[in-house]
């Protein structure tokens, strides 16, 4: 169902990091945009749709001014608003913001550094865009900070702190369908396997809280009011956002899950996880009956790698890219 | 990332190194009371009291030549001595052979039995020395008391801080080429055969549910792989089977030469495989 096409080389390798790949594509310009951590660094590729030209850019994880720090980077994802796209990396230290080229820091949060450090580590890990004007980030604490960014300019005002999750939040995602009927914005989701549902506004407002099950939920995903978890059991669970019903549980991976993804479009779903191996499965939604179904479509083993970033390049989910621990390469695969 | 990393980066680092200096005495027929008395001397630095309870405070992981300085001192702490080019082969074999132990274990959580064969090993080395014994045990009730309660998620942010670590270290170990776990690039081989890890199911089972929580479907897919059901689970005791081998010592007195090296992988325009004992 699809084949592997060049990769394409980073400056240097990838760390095993959950979602450790971000990808964001420029129509207007015919380009996509990729992110992959490495330890202190972000590499930066933009890749042109013939395949032809490539540039690189690194970004290290600057501490407002202290530049001396090489704090460790958790994460990097790019967040897309109707107004504007931004490169978020979160961190030990906190959380930057970057217009969506890597050229401009536009925003810096610390976090509270204890002087001496304790047993509970500190970081942000959790990245996304909701709805028209909110980014948010999880944090080690449990605590998911909202940000309210404005149409253009430096201004992001931290506007609320959602205190739900007790553990280290793993991942967040929001409703990618665009669908405007949809009740649930954003999941949540953390170390002990909790998911927590909310709806956006000026006050972020908890739907449904579901039970996790003391088993790690290390990614999440939100597509026409479903949830889709991946866990460090290597299950795949369905939910139903707002009720918390199980609606498909799947023995997807040999170990744990640290990649999934949605093609929007098509209802194309991608898992990747330390087992080397990258799936393709197909949700089906049937409102009549309201069941949501999976399937699977397609494996491919990416031979002695832990995988740790795995996503789709377009909506549709023709195409997707996949990297692993110590590769300095995002590899491609594109349907037949 | 984690500040839990550090006590067992130092153990099995520690541990892989011992196995290798206890090999390496009785490869060269050092007799046995001057090698016990080598290795029980590195033990007991290895356990000193007011090191590891530095070691064990929350901190960020040392960096890479602070720890190299800590394991120079630690392999001179008897009265044996190691040439430069020994030291290197030994603190590269034992680095690799952790790396590998770190990225193979099942579940993060598995990293503290992998540890833990490290601590079983070592309490052997010095059964006849009980002064020693007893500082060895103190540490091992101190792993049991702050490791056991943590979480899988925590396990799995300890080894991502490891793995940083070892982060594009390739350097190639004959034992591993030879027992082809590892590949010429220097890359390990990662199985995809073989027991799931504990609490993880064999793949290929999709189950599907009604709203009132009734299964009404049933689908199958292929695993891509030869898995079988898990084994059980090994004991976070201070006794009892771990189960697991990882951490357990490879270097038996039949496969005596195993510690022989070839060189990186990054030097791979030089493929000739150096023979350096230590």
């Amino acid at each position: 169902m699809y084949h592997k096409e060049k990769s394409i080389q980073i400056k240097s390798s990838a760390s095993a990091l959950y979602n450790n790949l971000s990808v964001l594509r420029i129509a207007p310009r015919s380009l996509t945009y990729f992110t992959v951590v490495h330890a202190n660094v972000v590499n930066m590729v933009s890749a042109s749709w013939d395949g032809l030209n490539f540039s690189h850019r690194q970004l290290q994880s600057k501490e407002g001014n202290i530049a001396a720090s090489s704090s460790l980077i958790m994460q990097a994802s790019w967040c897309v608003l109707p107004s504007r796209e931004l490169l978020v990396l979160t961190s030990q230290k906190g959380i930057q913001m970057y217009e969506s080229d890597g050229s401009i820091m536009v925003y810096w949060h610390a976090l509270d550094i204890p002087e001496t450090p304790t047993a509970q580590a500190v970081f942000a890990r959790g990245i996304a865009a909701v709805r028209e004007n909110y980014i948010c980030v999880g944090v080690s604490s449990g605590s998911v900070l909202v940000f309210d960014i404005p149409s253009k300019g430096s201004n992001i005002m931290l506007s609320e702190v959602l205190e739900e999750h007790r553990e280290s939040v793993t991942d967040m995602a929001s409703e990618c369908s665009g669908s405007q009927e949809c009740i649930a914005d954003l999941v949540t989701a953390d170390d002990s396997g909790i998911l927590c549902v909310w709806k956006s506004g000026e006050d972020f407002q908890l739907l449904n809280k579901i039970p996790g099950f003391d088993v790690c939920c290390s990614s999440v995903k939100l597509w026409k009011g479903t949830v889709v978890a991946g866990y460090g059991t290597g299950q795949i669970r369905l939910y139903e956002a707002v009720t918390g019903i199980v609606h498909a549980e799947v023995n997807a991976h040999a170990r744990w899950i640290y990649s999934l993804d949605i093609a929007p479009f098509s209802g194309l779903l991608l898992s990747g996880a330390e087992d080397s191996l990258v799936r393709v499965w197909h949700l089906t939604l049937t409102p009549e009956t309201n069941s949501v179904e999976i399937e699977h479509l397609y494996s491919e083993c990416v031979t002695d790698t832990q995988i740790c970033g795995a996503k789709f390049c377009d909506g549709d989910g023709y195409a997707f890219a996949v990297t692993g621990y110590d590769l300095s390469e995002i590899i491609r695969y594109t349907q037949a | 990332m984690s500040s839990r990393t550090l006590p067992l980066l130092f153990i099995n680092l520690g541990g892989e190194m011992l196995y290798i200096l206890d090999q390496r005495l009785r490869a060269q027929n050092i007799p046995t009371d001057k090698a016990k008395k080598v290795m029980n001397d590195i033990i007991t630095t290895m356990f000193n009291k007011k090191f590891l309870e530095e070691l064990f405070k929350p901190q960020e992981l040392y960096s890479k030549k602070a720890l190299r300085t800590v394991f120079d001192r630690l392999a001179h702490a008897s009265i044996m001595r190691l040439n430069q080019a020994s030291m290197d082969k030994l603190y590269d074999l034992m680095t690799m052979a952790f790396k590998y132990q770190v990225l193979l274990c099942p579940r993060p959580k598995d990293l503290l039995l992998v540890s833990f064969n490290h601590m079983d090993a070592i309490k052997d080395f010095v059964r006849d020395a009980p002064s020693i014994l007893n500082q060895v045990d103190e540490t091992y009730r101190q792993l049991i008391e702050m490791y056991t309660a943590l979480s899988g998620g925590e396990f799995q942010l300890i080894r991502q801080t490891l793995l940083v670590f070892f982060q594009d270290m390739h350097i190639r170990v004959s034992i591993f080429l030879k027992d082809k776990v590892q590949n010429s690039n220097g890359r390990f081989v990662l199985p995809t055969s073989g027991p799931v890890p504990c609490g993880t199911q064999i793949p290929g089972m999709i189950r599907m549910f009604s709203c009132t929580g009734e299964e009404v479907r049933r689908l199958q897919f292929p695993s891509g792989g030869g898995y079988t059901g898990a084994l059980r689970e090994g004991s976070f005791q201070m006794f009892g089977e771990r189960v697991i081998k990882l951490g357990t010592n490879m270097y038996s007195v039949s496969r005596p030469v195993e510690t022989h090296m070839s060189g990186t992988a990054k030097n791979s325009a030089q493929h000739r495989p150096a023979h350096q004992q230590c």
